[in-house]
Order: C-alpha cells, then structure tokens, then sequence
C-alpha cells in the first residue's frame, strides 16, 4: 500500500501542488463568470436599478424586463388608466405603474420561433447529409476521397461576409431572400461539412466486422447500415446534431445581412431592443438571458464531445 | 430517398437468385451506394458555396452594383484588384485585423495553456470548475457581444466600475468602446474573455495524450520540475498548441458578429477589421464589384492558412 503510493507520487502532485492549482483555476472561473451573472442579475432588475451607479448588486427583483421583451407598450395619461378596467397579470400592473398600457405582443416571440424553425430544419438536413456522406466516405474506396474532404471542409474556411455577398444576389433573383427555407439552406451547407467529419470520425470507429457479419446473414449493405451501424452511431450522431444546432442557433453574420423581417432570427433581433430613450438593458438581457439557457443545457450535456466537436474531429481524447 | 430503397430491393432479390450474381450486384450497388451517399452533399455545397464563389469571381472584374442591377455590366478586368492592393484604407484594416488576431492568439495561448496545465494538476472538482470555464465559448458571440457594451458603458458599466475600484481612476474618465487607443484593446478583452477556454480544451487534450512513463523515468533520471517542464510537457504538447493557434488565427481573422455589435468598426476606423471593411463596401456603399475583389483576396489568405492547418492536423493525427 505505502510502496503503491510512493510508487504514484513521482508523477502525481502534492496536495499542495493541486490545491495551488485548483485555487487559480477557480479564481479564473469566478472572474469568467461575472459577465454572465451580471447578465442575469440585470434582466431581473428594474431599469433604474440596471442603470444605477455605482453598480447594484443587491436590488428588488422584478419582472419589468421580461414584461417589456414579451410586450409593446405606448404611454397613456393617468386619467386614462383609471378608466380601464382592472390589469390583467403581473406585465398588466407593472406597465401600467408606469403610466403606460400594453399594446400588444413584441416581435421576440416570432424571432425565437425563426431561430428554433431554423435551427432545428437546417440540423436535421446537415446530419442526415453528413451521415450519408460520412458512412460513404468511411467506407467505400471513393476516388479523390482527401480531395473531396477537404473542398468540404475549405467551405468552412470562407468568410461569411465574403459568402453573403453572391448568396444574396442569389437569393434575392430565385425569391429566398428573408425566408426561413433559404436560411435553412444556407445554415445546412455551412454546417455539413462540420457533420461530415465529425460523423467520419465516429464512424470509423465502427468496427466493419459488425457489418460484414450482418452481410453475411443475408442483409445488402444498405440494410446494414441502416440496422447495424447507426445504432452504433447514435452517440456521435446526437453529439455532432448538437453541435450544428449551436452553430445555427448562434449565427449572426448571415442572419443580419440576409434577413430583415419574415425570417429573422433573434441574434440580430435582440441588440436592437429599445424602450424609452435608449436601450431597455433589463429587456435586452431578458432576452439575452432567455436566448443563452438553451445553449448552458446543451454545453453541459456535450462536456465529454466538446473537444472533438470545436476541432472537427482533429482531436478526439 | 426512393432510389434508395429501390437499390437495396434489388439488391435483396439479387440476394434469391444466385450466389454469382450476388456477389457482382453487391459490389456494383456498394460503388454506387457510395455515391448515392456522397452526391447530395456535394450537390448542396455546389449550390451554396461553389457556384456563389464562382459568381463572386466574376463579380469581381466588372462594375456591377447589387443597388443598380439595371445599369450595364462593364468588364474591368483586374482593375479591383490593382486599386484594393494600393489602397492605404485596406491596408489600415489589415493592420487592424493584424492587431486584433495577433493578441487575440498570444493571450488566449499564454492564459489557455496555463489553465490547462492547472486544470491537469486534477484538483478537486476539476471537472465542474472545466465545465463552467467552458461556456463562454459556447455562446453567441453577437449576443454576448452586444452585452458586453452595457459592461463597457463609462457611467454605468461594470467594467469600468471595476477597473475604477482598483486602479482609483475616476470610472467615467475613460471609454473602453469610445477611445481611439483602448477600443482596439476593448474587443481583444472580449474575444479572449470568449475564446481562452478553447484553447485551454485543445492545450488539455495535448497535456493528457502525454504518457505517466515518460515523467517517470525523467524523474528516475533526476531531471527538475523546470526540466521536465521544457523538455517533455511543451515540446509534447506543442502540436495540439499550434492546431489552437491556427484555429483561432483562421477564426479571429474572419472575425466580423462581436466586433459588428461591440464597436462596428468605430470609433472612426480604429477597430475596422477586414470583414467590417468588406460589410461596409457590400452592404453600405454597395460596390458590388469592389467588395467582390476584396472578398476574393480574403479568400485566398484563409484559404492559404486552411492548408497549412490541413497539414497540422495531419501531423497531430499522425501521432
């Protein structure tokens, strides 16, 4: 036991060493943090507090700014409100204090329904491609094959503003300009090279014996892959659909200079929220707060992919 | 999808007939399964990327402007080009790309690989405090971005509130995004705020690829901490550094959604990078042509750097 431990300790820190270590990393993670705390403590602050100096950490939650993402509100005489009848919910009192009433829904809501739409279509379309593509590419002896993965991957490598500019010119002469199909489409061929090297890689580490054996049984190759290999893949197919979904989820470039109404996304959306003299900060990170959640889950839930995932595959452990 | 299924019925009733015959339909249906796996793909990028880029190039040697499609197109041949090269306000935005992706990669380097080598001292909880560095990488870098001017606001920013408590300035006094010399260090701060955990996970990769055997018999051979150090952890790790450094080099030179939101390339043209310069042409002034050259010599540059990163990775996939 003793001998086992010495043994170790000529490769293994001090407890000293990792206590040194792990206080330096924690000081880096809670500085990393703030902005992003700050980000949350603001959209529960009134716009007061948001904007107060010195800067509050201690304040009286409220819900004003999620009440002013979800609403559009116009200003009213006091005379006026009393003759309305009683608010209706919490946004109804909270805008009315401040001697407004709601006119109606924000444009947030359909924002984050385009990027849900957009996101999810153009995941699907870049996984199924990359998974057929990558099992062609994993498997089959294809002519060029290097060549060709990477012209797939050198897409990646352009510019978007530079790509934006004939896919505009393209868009706007066959009618996808500001459409939800278009931005589908242009997400998808962004995101299929990312989902074809990254489902190679998975799929290389399919052992070919399972399907051999299955052609052995009697199934044609197609049958194979289908009931042999990509169940093997589930893991690597689910991490790799993640991975398209953040990228579309997140994209700007595109989204602002592609898009105006119909088909916009929230990342252009959400900078341009304003209230009343200016921009409404509690609205904004509200909507920034609401924007980001769905990306912590994933973040979490990818810890153990996120290696291979930023580095297309290159690096795997 | 139908073609498909169509060629695996075939290919299962080869499968009744003959045992000959399977075999030739087996390897005839693999070839063209094959392509039938790899041509949608190819299609799509055609479409998307290639066709686009080949319009782009044409694009590039006429007068066109997207805001004056009926005006005759006029051939100009490479006078985009010879202008672009020449032209002192081009040359300004490299040199501000230059800076951002310059210090962008030293810091993100300096600060990743030293929170990797932290992080693989395997303290307590290491894997939580890795998870939580790890996220603002996965953000939305517009998003993010545009928060970050409210953290950058003289009078009511956090940042600046901060940087006051410690240094006793007045907060006010001085504007991150405002400031012809602290706005080109405003978004190097955000893009290493966003970016250092990146390096840190590939820098981390390196660090656990390099075997316990080789720290042991370093120390059998009674070699320091600080020897060890040079001779087996960098050099060991240094292929998965460069992949880091080319990653974020190709990156931040396309840098264009942070910057867009955080300074749009102001104030004046002081943090103007290369992808600004480009939006501004295209989409503001609409000089079509113009911003196709430019686009094209962009293109060409990332494409060079994409080659020499193919070769890396190949070099780190050979080990």
């Amino acid at each position: 036991m003793i001998s086992a431990n010495t043994a170790h300790s000529v490769v293994e820190p001090s407890p000293g060493t990792r206590r040194f270590a792990g206080s330096l990393v924690i000081l880096y993670a809670v500085i990393t943090m703030i902005p992003l705390v700050w980000l949350g403590l603001t959209s529960f602050k009134s716009p007061d507090d948001a904007i107060s100096y010195p800067p509050k950490v201690l304040f009286e939650p409220s819900l004003e700014g999620y009440c002013n993402l979800f609403t559009t509100r116009s200003r009213q005489t006091p005379e006026f409100i009393q003759t309305l009848g009683p608010a209706q919910g919490l946004c109804d009192s909270i805008t009315r204090d401040r001697n407004m009433v709601v006119a109606g829904p924000s444009n947030y809501v359909p924002r984050f329904i385009n990027s849900l739409i957009i996101a999810f279509g153009s995941t699907v379309l870049a996984v199924a491609l990359g998974t057929l593509s990558a099992y062609g590419f994993s498997r089959f002896r294809v002519p060029l094959k290097d060549d060709l993965l990477f012209f797939i991957l050198s897409t990646r490598m352009m510019p978007p503003i530079a790509v934006a500019i004939p896919i505009y010119l393209m868009y706007r002469s066959i009618g996808l300009s500001d459409t939800r199909l278009g931005m589908i489409l242009l997400y998808t061929s962004v995101n299929v090279s990312l989902a074809v090297w990254l489902l190679k890689g998975f799929i290389d580490e399919i052992p070919r014996e399972y399907e051999e054996a299955a052609m052995i049984d009697g199934y044609t190759r197609f049958q194979a892959f289908v009931k042999v290999v990509l169940p093997q893949a589930t893991t690597g197919i689910a991490a790799t659909a993640i991975f398209c979904l953040i990228f579309a989820w997140n994209e700007y470039a595109f989204a602002v200079l592609l898009t105006s109404g119909n088909a916009q996304t929230a990342p252009p959306f959400i900078p341009i929220i304003i209230g009343e003299g200016g921009q409404d900060w509690p609205a904004v990170a509200a909507g920034t707060t609401l924007f980001l959640v769905p990306i912590v889950v994933f973040t979490v839930l990818l810890r153990k992919h996120l290696l291979r995932g930023i580095t297309f595959g290159a690096v795997r452990k | 999808m139908n073609d498909l299924s169509a060629s695996s019925r075939i290919a299962y009733q080869a499968t009744l007939v003959q045992p000959g015959v399977v075999r030739r339909i087996r390897g005839l249906s693999d070839k063209a399964l094959a392509w039938l796996f790899i041509t949608p793909t190819i299609v799509l990028l055609l479409a998307i990327n290639i066709f686009p880029l080949v319009w782009t190039i044409y694009l590039s040697f006429t007068n066109y402007r997207a805001n004056r499609a009926n005006v005759p197109i006029k051939w100009l041949g490479i006078d985009w080009y010879q202008s672009i090269l020449t032209d002192p306000d081009i040359w300004a935005a490299m040199q501000v790309t230059a800076h951002f992706v310059i210090w962008t990669v030293i810091i993100e380097t300096v600060l990743g690989f030293g929170l990797a080598f932290l992080i693989d001292k395997k303290f307590r909880g290491h894997g939580l405090w890795t998870t939580i560095i790890l996220l603002p990488m996965m953000l939305s870098p517009a998003v993010v971005g545009n928060f970050w001017t409210f953290l950058y606001h003289p009078q009511i920013g956090l940042f600046n509130y901060v940087v006051a408590f410690f240094t006793g300035r007045d907060a006010s006094s001085f504007q991150m995004l405002g400031d012809v010399t602290l706005s080109p260090w405003a978004i190097v701060i955000v893009d290493a705020w966003m970016w250092t955990p990146y390096v840190m996970l590939i820098c981390l990769a390196g660090l656990r690829s390099i075997p316990d055997y080789i720290y042991e018999a370093a120390e059998v051979d009674r070699a320091s901490k600080w020897r060890q150090f040079w001779s087996i952890t960098l050099p060991m790790a240094l292929p998965f550094i460069m992949l880091a450094v080319l990653f974020r080099g190709i990156e931040n030179f396309k840098m264009f959604d942070m910057v867009n939101l955080l300074t749009g390339g102001g104030p004046g043209s002081t943090t103007e990078v290369a992808s600004i310069t480009l939006k501004r042409a295209a989409f503001e002034s609409w000089r079509t042509g113009y911003s196709s050259a430019f686009a094209i010599i962009l293109f060409v540059t990332v494409f060079g750097l994409a080659n020499i990163y193919v070769k890396a990775l190949n070099r780190v996939k050979s080990r």
